[in-house]
């Protein structure tokens, strides 16, 4: 058994890394409150750009509407945008991600079963996310890393920037969104969204409408024309895509993180009590020793 | 009679209420809009949104965007920088130009994205001032800012 200077140096660090984690607990849930605003504010646009698509989609004459509305027949690459923190100390969140995001795309990639793979390629936003991507030796060709602790939509619209421009290009004919859904403080899913092609038909991809209305009962007048406004709101409401979604995985990063260390806090203290048992004992046992010394001393004195 | 008008940015809600009139300034020109309007979906200049509410007028300055028109509800997707005038702060928006105007006056007019940024911060910082300048002097009381 150790002795007892050392465990109590030892106490005395495990109690200072949990004020340590407790600090830090405090911070996240502080945090995962702000997240979550600033993702409610974002809703009304979405909403709001999301039904005007729909009803542009219900016009008479969809079916040439819009390069980004195409489906391509056949897919020869796929990009994914991952979405990851910048940190760690947050639990599983990262590796969840890119847990998923192996599961979910490995398998087109041709690796066994599949019958004509499809190259993936990947941007990462987020630290964490790149380096086990590039780790695991995927195609990376961008990254947005280090992004503000409450981004702006203009912080991050290059990332939908982008993602449009690779699909125009060409060079990718699905791209997908991999991010972690927040569903509550203790609950946080990694999740994949299809952004591009956007799909205009089925539940949609905002959650929440607020109201759905009827649509309008004649055709649209369109100024200048209908290309140009489609122009104007696909590509935004793509970027807006990514911003939710950053949004959402930085309230689950912050979440995820406040229970990790919420356990780290309270295994520190588990920790201390069982040390604090330890060390009473060696303590204990040392004074015992002790006064068994003087009284054998003693006995040993008035023998004499 | 009334319309709906909803006036919503990336990040924020901008206007939501029910109007007599909205006066956009659409691509092809200012265009007022009045209960009962046939559809119409616009893409939208810089400039001023005006909304009137029973003798009261409004007004937001609109940095692009998109607007969708039936016959009950305006639906304006603005872009970054729109805002109540009443809101605008002068000084910020006047630091703001000589900030993009320093940047662009020392850098070549390359096709950078950080030129396209500065030169997209001036436009929206010039159509604050202009916004304010304009309708300050036509008569409008508008409170120096105390909030």
């Amino acid at each position: 058994m150790a002795s007892a200077r050392e465990m109590r140096l030892r106490i005395k660090s495990v109690k200072n890394i949990s004020q340590v984690t407790r600090a830090l607990e405090t911070v996240s849930a502080s945090k995962v409150r702000k997240a979550i605003n600033a993702v409610t504010a974002t809703r009304s646009y979405a909403t709001k750009a999301w039904q005007v698509l729909r009803h542009v989609a219900e016009q008479p004459g969809r079916d040439s509407l819009h390069p980004l509305l195409a489906q391509r027949k056949s897919v020869k690459n796929t990009l994914v945008v991952v979405v990851t923190g910048d940190r760690g100390l947050a639990g599983a969140y990262n590796s969840n991600v890119i847990r998923f995001v192996s599961h979910r795309f490995d398998p087109l990639t041709g690796s066994g079963q599949h019958s004509n793979p499809v190259p993936v390629k990947y941007i990462a936003v987020g630290r964490k996310g790149r380096d086990l991507l590039v780790r695991r030796g995927k195609n990376v060709i961008a990254d947005f890393s280090n992004l503000p602790a409450a981004p702006t939509f203009s912080d991050v619209s290059a990332i939908g920037h982008l993602a449009v421009e690779e699909f125009k290009n060409g060079l990718a004919d699905e791209v997908y969104l991999v991010y972690t859904d927040f569903v509550n403080m203790g609950r946080q899913i990694a999740t994949v969204k299809k952004i591009l092609p956007l799909e205009l038909e089925g539940e949609g991809l905002v959650e929440n409408f607020e109201h759905k209305s009827a649509g309008p009962t004649a055709a649209y007048e369109y100024e200048p024309d209908m290309r140009v406004i489609l122009d104007e709101i696909i590509p935004r409401f793509t970027a807006l895509q990514v911003y939710q979604a950053i949004l959402e995985s930085q309230a689950s990063e912050h979440a995820a993180r406040m229970i990790a260390m919420r356990n780290a806090t309270d295994n520190a203290k588990e920790l201390v009590s069982a040390l604090q048992l330890a060390y009473n004992k060696v303590r204990q046992q040392g004074i015992t020793n002790d006064i068994l010394d003087i009284v054998g001393g003693a006995e040993a004195l008035s023998a004499k | 009679m009334t319309i709906r008008c909803e006036i919503v940015s990336q990040d924020r809600t901008v206007f939501a209420g029910d109007v007599d009139i909205v006066v956009l300034p659409g691509a092809a020109g200012e265009m007022g809009i009045l209960p009962k309007h046939a559809p119409v979906l616009t893409t939208l200049k810089f400039g001023v949104i005006k909304v009137r509410v029973g003798g009261k007028e409004e007004l937001f300055s609109v940095a692009g965007g998109v607007a969708e028109v039936q016959p009950d509800i305006v639906t304006v997707l603005a872009d970054r920088g729109s805002e109540n005038i009443q809101d605008i702060d002068v000084v910020r928006a006047e630091a703001a130009k000589k900030r993009a105007e320093e940047y662009l006056s020392n850098t070549s007019p390359a096709e950078t994205d950080r030129y396209l940024i500065m030169e997209a911060a001036l436009r929206r910082a010039n159509l604050r001032l202009d916004v304010v300048q304009r309708y300050r002097k036509s008569g409008m009381r508008i409170p120096p800012s105390d909030k």
